[in-house]
């Protein structure tokens, strides 16, 4: 039991600590606010408390629990939300009311809840550290695999079925060294190391999130990662909530680290009214979210990053694939960064600490497609939302970022002011899963897939050069050879890339349909240069009707997409070709009269 | 357990802090009371406190501090302030004490840092507030709950329209008016004297409560002054179910007193010498807005931000960008033509504006019109842009279109009167009225079913 020696902030100093370990978890103070061990100097022990500090004295105690930051795992985390400290808010509310007080003592998991347990191991089998041992069918989307913790294995003694709360025993195993030991539904891991596997494999399929411009230009596979940076107001956390709601992972987790407390309860108020476009099943029974929004204590939302990934890992070990929105980055880096400036550490780029770099790749680090102790095989998809300052991608945070992610969507200020959403920027995007899913998309969707993407991105691309002339010489003053290009352009962006997030229909587009929406405008943009090179004037070309359905295909059923996207093709083929016709005609006429 | 002690042991004096040796326990945040001399006494706040020394911020002038006479007496507790209905109708300084001699009933005292909401508490804003201004109307709705800026500059009459959603806001079908609470931070006295009179004129007197610290007060009782303001907000709002709203005017300076203090502890500075902890910070008041399930009340804030320079990259805008939900922005090329509100929609959002509108909130069409709006003027600006350079005649046909919108969105739907109060309907009609200038096969961003029910087709189509 050591004291308080002095208090600044979230930091506190405490002496007579002798005995205790770096990251050990303590309780500081009368009130035991719940702290950590960063610094060790003699018998000074450094600590970053997670609640306020204000009214603490000198003096008080400080009493360290011997254990590292940990998380409960267990039946009752889905569809639950945590503090960044993983303590239930729900329980919290009960206790203290709307607004959260100080030194609360709640356990992250409930105790008194029973849950049917079904064994998969049978008596006198083997069964090793990682390995399911039965499960428990925690909602109607998440069958919860009870794993053998950490340390544990050997020859299961007994194991029985029937309803337990988390801590009482359902197995009893005898271990190598003849003693025997028993195991309950409920194990704890500490969160900033990460968990144990068998190996990593290779990422082969992508994270589906029914987003056009991700799923088809810019995806990232099951068990990678992607930074999504951006100015404020350029939609980050839309697009975030838009991936919590329709990727295809099994379990979600939702990191909410210093961002707004309203933006939690729009996730509170929205998952379990929405279906799961694959289940038909409220989001929230495959949900788990951790809040620490920016006036909780600043040091929580440090560890909620780390909570969320420990939680995550703890999924996939049961052969899930299991996808971490964490947002923002930036409030984690300036929580880490608010910290160090109270140490008084030397400080790197604008005040970040020199680890910065390093905490980020340890995180990012932590998703992949493994192969589980088991043998199992499970994914940790990281997708971390970045706030640069000003938009500023240069900015530390963002650059120690890019190093480490291979999916990069760049949010612009310019679309999302225009109200292109989702503003993510095709020109610099990038995503370097191609090759690895190139396989995966040959097999389920088609061979035309990469095809067409390249052949859009190009399109996009020379639209955007001559945007440029416009800018200076006006649309009129292009020959109908580069006008049609804009058009094609146009359509690409306002009816491919531009997807609104709140319309029914078009907030989710399977990877089929997109494939049908894309592959139906590289038929009209074919057709249509053809045409311009047979002299159509470009006015006529986007007159058409079936450029006018192209618009609407995104407004067209999932059920009924196969039909429509059947009939504008053969629109486009009929219309053109008769625009061709025609303007043959006026040609012929116009020579016959010379 | 509250214990009063007072030392003479002040050490050091430098810029807004005193260290203070000797010290034995002093709490975190602990209030202390600073005497001088001649009797004069100022508040200050423990910054950092070990078993030896104590630092100390003082809130207002350091003048006349000295090592030997002045006496420092710790109170024992953090800052708590008094609140109450009766402070409605009244003004205070930024230190929370009564301006003129009227006594004040307090229902009870409150740490004036508040806690943090509960995300799980919270319930998502969804009730639209009808400010009777097309631009935040029409395209970036403000809704109950929500903490939207005035991102402005010097000059640009941000106060005038501060004042002016003051006197309007109301919420469809919804009796209770507003209780208006405003925290004037470092304004001018002519400022402030323009609120009160404007919230006089429009009878709400009786339900405003006033923070005054102006320009002339001390700038550290700044850090206080929003914080009182929050802090009565939050009893009105969620003890005596009221809706409140908020005005903080001005939050940047605000932000400039965080770095004085900040430079004085002699802290690493992080972008232009703001510290590190500045997002957190403005986090702690701007995060004290919202709706709670099962309360009555709602505090809403409209906080005045001025871009240094006009520049939104600035750090102040830009964090406060990433907290609040959206926010309103003025241009100063809007205010130089003329135009009141200079309301700049294409820079300007609201975060929370979807779940507020739509059919049986504001109306059917709502979102897709503010949409079109978006578009339509998105487009007038880029047409502007390239008429500059080749000239009007050589625009196309549905450019000039677009040219003509920009200038009527700007003068029909953006500009209106000081006294002129919108209804959602209204809004949305001079909507329509300018769409209609456009060919139909333009409003790709509208529902089939919208355009026939609203689009007006000119008569000789």
């Amino acid at each position: 039991m050591g004291k308080i020696e002095r208090i600044t902030g979230p930091l506190v100093v405490a002496k007579e600590m002798l005995g205790s370990s770096m990251y050990d978890v303590v309780k500081v103070g009368e009130l035991g606010l719940i702290g950590e061990i960063i610094q060790l100097r003699g018998d000074r022990a450094i600590v970053q408390v997670y609640e306020d500090t204000s009214g603490i004295r000198p003096g008080e105690p400080v009493k360290s629990l011997g254990m590292p930051l940990s998380v409960e795992l267990g039946p009752g985390i889905v569809g639950k939300i945590f503090d960044g400290l993983q303590r239930p808010l729900e329980e919290i509310e009960k206790k203290t009311g709307a607004f959260i007080a100080r030194g609360v003592n709640i356990l992250s998991l409930d105790r008194k809840a029973k849950w049917k347990f079904v064994p998969i191991a049978k008596k006198g089998s083997e069964v090793k550290e990682g390995e399911a041992i039965g499960y428990v069918d925690e909602t109607k989307l998440v069958r919860h695999y009870i794993l053998v913790p950490y340390g544990l294995g050997g020859k299961i003694e007994s194991i029985k079925e029937g309803s337990y709360t988390i801590t009482e025993p359902i197995a009893t195993i005898k271990k190598a060294d003849g003693k025997e030991a028993s195991i309950s539904m409920m194990q704890t891991r500490p969160v900033r190391r990460p968990a144990k596997v068998r190996r990593r494999i290779d990422i082969t399929e992508p994270l589906i999130t029914g987003q056009r411009v991700i799923d088809t230009f810019f995806p990232v596979g099951k068990g990678g990662t992607a930074a999504i940076p951006g100015p404020f107001g350029s939609g980050k956390t839309v697009t975030q909530h838009q991936l919590a709601k329709w990727s295809d992972a099994n379990i979600i987790v939702y990191c909410g680290a210093g961002e707004r407390g309203n933006e939690m309860a729009e996730v509170l108020t929205e998952f379990p009214e929405l279906k799961d476009p694959r289940t038909n099943e409220p989001l929230m029974s495959r949900t788990v979210l951790i809040a620490n929004t920016s006036n909780m204590p600043v040091a929580a939302r440090e560890a909620s990053i780390f909570t969320s990934v420990a939680i995550a890992e703890y999924f996939r070990d049961m052969g899930y694939s299991v996808a971490v929105m964490a947002d923002s980055t930036s409030r984690w880096a300036e929580a880490m960064r608010e910290i160090s400036t109270r140490l008084e550490e030397m400080p790197g780029e604008e005040g970040y600490p020199a680890y910065l770099p390093r905490r980020l790749a340890e995180f990012y680090e932590r998703a992949g497609k493994v192969e589980t102790l088991s043998g199992k095989v499970g994914a940790v998809t990281i997708i971390g939302a970045v706030s640069p300052p000003g938009g500023d991608l240069t900015e530390p945070v963002t650059q120690g970022t890019l190093k480490i992610v291979k999916t990069f969507w760049s949010l612009d200020a310019a679309l999302a002011s225009s109200r292109h959403f989702p503003a993510i920027n095709w020109l610099n995007s990038y995503s370097l899963y191609l090759d690895m899913l190139e396989p995966w998309y040959k097999e389920k969707i088609g061979e035309e897939w990469l095809r067409n993407r390249e052949e859009a991105l190009k399109l996009l691309q020379q639209e955007a050069d001559l945007r440029d002339i416009v800018q200076l010489v006006g649309e009129e003053a292009l020959p109908n050879q580069q006008r049609i290009v804009l058009e094609i352009g146009k359509m690409l962006r306002e009816d491919f890339l531009r997807q609104n997030a709140y319309d029914d229909i078009d907030t989710y587009t399977s990877l089929n349909k997109q494939n049908l929406m894309l592959s139906t405008m590289l038929h009209f943009a074919k057709k249509g240069m053809e045409a311009t090179e047979k002299g159509v004037p470009t006015e006529q070309i986007i007159g058409t009707n079936c450029r006018h359905e192209i618009a609407r295909m995104k407004e067209v059923k999932e059920s009924e997409i196969v039909e429509a996207a059947k009939k504008i093709n053969e629109e486009i083929e009929k219309e053109i070709s008769e625009l061709i016709r025609k303007q043959e005609q006026t040609l012929q006429a116009a020579a016959s009269q010379r | 357990m509250r214990f009063e002690i007072t030392y003479n042991t002040l050490q050091r004096a430098y810029g807004p802090l005193i260290v203070v040796e000797k010290v034995r326990n002093a709490a975190y945040n602990e209030i202390v009371r600073i005497r001088l001399e001649n009797g004069e006494e100022k508040l200050g706040q423990v910054l950092d406190t070990t078993d030896t020394y104590a630092v100390v911020q003082v809130f207002g002038a350091t003048e006349g501090i000295n090592i030997k006479t002045t006496s420092v007496t710790f109170l024992g507790e953090t800052y708590k302030a008094g609140v109450g209905t009766d402070m409605l109708g009244k003004v205070f300084n930024g230190q929370g004490k009564p301006i003129g001699s009227e006594k004040v009933a307090f229902d009870e005292k409150r740490d004036i840092n508040g806690m943090p909401i509960n995300p799980n508490a919270r319930a998502w804003p969804s009730e639209a507030i009808e400010t009777g201004i097309s631009a935040i109307d029409g395209l970036n709705t403000l809704l109950r709950g929500q903490k939207l800026p005035l991102f402005s500059g010097a000059g640009l009459p941000h106060n005038l329209l501060a004042a002016q959603i003051t006197r309007q806001a109301s919420v469809k079908g919804k009796e209770q008016e507003f209780t208006v609470i405003f925290a004037g931070i470092g304004i001018t006295y002519d400022d402030a004297a323009f609120f009160m009179k404007e919230i006089r004129k429009s009878g709400a007197a009786d339900r405003t409560v006033m923070f005054l610290n102006l320009a002339s007060d001390p700038s550290i009782e700044r850090i206080l002054t929003p914080r009182l303001a929050l802090t009565e907000a939050e009893y009105l709002a969620f003890e005596q179910n009221m809706h409140v709203l908020v005005i903080l005017d001005d939050m940047t300076q605000y932000a400039e007193t965080l770095r004085e203090i900040s430079s004085a502890r002699e802290e690493v500075p992080g972008r232009r010498g703001y510290p590190g902890y500045m997002y957190t910070d403005l986090a702690s008041i701007y995060e004290r807005a919202g709706v709670i399930r099962n309360k009555k009340g709602s505090i809403t804030q409209l906080n005045v931000v001025t871009m240094p320079g006009d520049d939104v990259t600035h750090p102040i805008p830009d964090l406060t960008g990433y907290i609040t939900e959206g926010q309103i922005f003025l241009s100063r090329e809007l205010a130089n033509k003329g135009i009141y509100p200079p309301i700049q929609v294409l820079s300007s959002l609201s975060r929370l504006m979807n779940n507020g509108i739509g059919e049986g909130k504001t109306r059917e069409d709502h979102k897709n019109v503010a949409d079109q709006l978006y578009g339509a003027y998105a487009r007038a600006q880029e047409v502007r842009d390239i008429s500059t350079i080749i000239g009007k005649e050589a625009l196309s046909e549905d450019e000039r279109l677009y040219l003509d919108f920009g200038d009527m969105f700007e003068n029909r739907f953006i500009r209106q009167g000081l006294y002129e109060a919108r209804t959602f309907e209204q809004t949305l009609d001079i909507g329509w009225d300018l769409l209609s200038t456009l060919p139909e096969t333009e409003l790709t961003r509208i529902k089939q079913e919208f355009i026939n029910k609203y689009y007006r087709k000119k008569a000789n189509e």
